[in-house]
């Protein structure tokens, strides 16, 4: 079966410059656990469009690296 | 992958709200006995109250109520149909919980001369006890489970219930990160996964815009019936007033106290009682179907300082993402109402009835296998009736499983239930479970969303029956896609019972849950019972009426007729 990558804006925005490599605190507290290390780079980003815009990851992030934006199609 | 194997003596499936309690709950009535959590997420955050709550809905404090005049209220509001000794439950149980929570350090809101300060939104008791603070009750309900001694393995999914001679014996299901297929002996198991929170698909078409928490798929409901335990209500769904395009409510539970309320286009009441029910739902559906909608909850008559009190509570709890969702819309609840709309539909006891059959044990019809929480059928429980109902569930567990010895696991049952968990990673190519759970709930709107016809419910029932061949076709990529692809499978069996209930009772009850358009009107002559659903010997759906249980408190059905209707 063909299938496509589609581009998708996603609402867990993590702001590469704060995130810190060693740190796992918003993934492992995401409970759709849409969150992963990229492994390149160590930092987070979301992987999965499976949000629920619950904020946990952003509450726990020690350096304030995260911003949930409400996803698209609600906002 | 590898396969994992535990033990324990008693398996909590789901760490939220009641699961936590169930655990805790075990633990101090036979320390030294094992219980393992199990949690398809992290404890920390996970359940309808990953990120708090603002207040309990259900809290019969003496002096104020007493569970006599609780379960009054429930049985009316719920048209008659519950396990009355099991709503008796939660209001008796419901202070010595909101106590035990306090010494932990949960914080209740009071009055200036420290009485517990609570509000009216029923149509006729207080019950609801606002907790501004509540945005941390999981750190705090985690902190208690370790306190306690109790394992908790994160990161697995259940699949199944082990079930061997007519009694539990485990479960088996998946880690979702190392995709490892793990089995868990154990001599008792509650059930304490949610509701069904992805049944319909919400107007936005997000998939995961849903009211529940959408790890919530109706996981238990599923494994309930294929370990052969009984379901009830499955008809009376779960549909909530909701803010438009949000997730949450608008919300007239907190709101209303301070002056707020439910409004027609036109500024007007239409409904005298804002506490959620199908027969308010009912009344929300017509007002947006007439030509006095859209509907708001309207506080723009309020002084600011109010409007910043109720702000402060709705933008830092339970869903607190609501402040920025207004922020993004320039909305400001000082000069416009907040415009509601109807949620998706979903399957939920702690706010309609839906759920597992439970007795006042918390005891399903499977010996050794509990359930508690939203997925257990003790109808309009909410939090405080998913922390009793864990609390009792735990306890008599513990006693049930005194003089039970481990079984071995059934060679056949694992490698049945192996095949099927791994299927689609053997065809990453498949279907992907996005694409097949988006047009499965798009299916579960088109056909089941109320008011309800039956020929379109013929069709509905048709297609969910067949799209258990087409899920074999869904393929994964990875251990989280096939967590995903397990849940679609979740959701397309509480479809089917959704469908098949929802045709078997043949008159209208529960207001807009279960409006059928062919029998309009309630008949208690006929349908004064349970619905029930279990699987039968043939492996087959099978649907039947089950008596109501003796009241435990006097009420006259005929006088008491549940109406909210302003007229």
């Amino acid at each position: 079966m063909a299938l496509t990558t589609q581009r998708v804006d996603v609402p867990v925005i993590v702001d590469e410059s704060k995130c810190l490599e060693k740190c796992v605190a918003c993934i492992e507290v995401c409970p759709l656990d849409v969150l992963v290390k990229n492994p390149d780079t160590g930092k987070a980003y979301m992987k999965y469009d499976e949000c629920w815009f619950c904020l946990p990851c952003e509450k726990e992030c020690p350096t304030n690296a995260i911003t949930v934006q409400i996803p698209f199609l609600l906002r | 992958m590898n396969t994992q194997y535990l033990k324990t003596d008693f398996l909590v499936v789901g760490g939220g709200t009641a699961g936590t309690m169930a655990a805790i709950k075990a633990k101090q009535a036979s320390p030294e006995s094992d219980v393992l959590i199990l949690e398809k997420a992290n404890i920390r955050r996970s359940g309808a109250i990953a990120m708090g709550m603002d207040g309990v809905n259900t809290a019969v404090i003496p002096g104020n109520s007493t569970p006599e005049q609780y379960a009054r209220e429930i049985t009316i509001a719920n048209d008659g149909i519950l396990n009355q000794k099991a709503v008796y439950e939660t209001g008796r149980l419901g202070f010595e919980v909101i106590q035990e929570l306090e010494s932990w350090g949960v914080k209740f809101q009071k009055d200036h001369e420290g009485n517990y300060d609570l509000k009216q939104v029923h149509r006729v008791g207080k019950y609801v006890l606002p907790m501004p603070e509540g945005k941390d009750l999981k750190k705090i309900l985690s902190r208690q489970v370790k306190r306690h001694k109790v394992n908790v393995t994160n990161r697995v999914m259940a699949t199944r219930v082990m079930v061997q001679d007519g009694r539990v014996t485990g479960a088996v299901g998946l880690d979702v990160r190392s995709g490892d297929f793990v089995v868990i002996q154990a001599n008792a198991v509650v059930l304490c996964t949610g509701a069904c929170g992805r049944l319909g698909l919400p107007a936005s078409g997000y998939l995961y815009g849903t009211y529940e928490n959408p790890t919530n798929a109706g996981d238990g409901y599923s494994m309930a019936y294929h370990a052969g335990a009984e379901l009830t209500n499955i008809e009376c769904f779960q549909i909530n007033p909701l803010i438009k395009d949000y997730n949450g409510p608008a919300c007239a539970y907190v709101a209303s106290p301070f002056g707020a309320y439910t409004a027609n286009a036109e500024g007007h009441r239409f409904i005298n009682c804002d506490y959620w029910s199908g027969q308010m739902m009912l009344e929300v559906w017509k007002e947006l179907n007439s030509g006095k909608g859209p509907v708001h909850l309207k506080m723009y008559h309020l002084d600011d300082d109010t409007i910043s009190e109720i702000e402060s509570i709705l933008w830092d709890n339970e869903r607190p993402s609501r402040g920025r969702f207004h922020q993004e819309r320039g909305e400001n609840y000082r000069t416009h109402g907040v415009e509601m709309n109807i949620s998706e539909i979903g399957l939920c006891s702690g706010h309609s009835a839906s759920g597992v059959w439970v007795n006042e044990k918390a005891e399903t019809t499977v010996s050794g296998l509990y359930a508690a929480g939203d997925m257990a059928s003790v109808p309009h429980n909410y939090m405080i009736g998913a922390f009793v109902y864990g609390r009792i569930a735990g306890q008599n567990a513990m006693e049930h499983i005194q003089s039970l010895d481990h079984v071995e696991p059934d060679a056949e049952f694992l490698a049945a239930e192996q095949a099927r968990i791994y299927q689609p990673l053997q065809q990453p190519e498949g279907v992907p479970h996005t694409q097949m759970e988006y047009k499965l709930r798009r299916l579960v709107n088109d056909y089941l969303q109320p008011p309800k016809s039956p020929n379109k419910m013929d069709i509905g029932l048709m297609k969910f029956v067949a799209y258990e061949q087409t899920l074999e076709k869904m393929g994964a990529k990875d251990p989280h896609e096939l967590m995903r692809c397990m849940e679609v499978h979740f959701i397309r069996d509480c479809a089917e019972m959704a469908a098949r209930a929802s045709l078997y009772r043949k008159e209208s009850r529960w207001g807009l849950y279960h409006y059928r358009l062919d029998y309009p009107e309630k008949n208690n002559e006929e349908w004064f019972c349970h619905v029930n659903i279990k699987k039968n010997k043939a492996g087959q759906m099978e649907l039947f009426k089950r008596p109501v249980e003796p009241y435990v408190v006097n009420v006259d059905l005929e006088e008491e007729v549940y109406d909210v209707a302003v007229r």
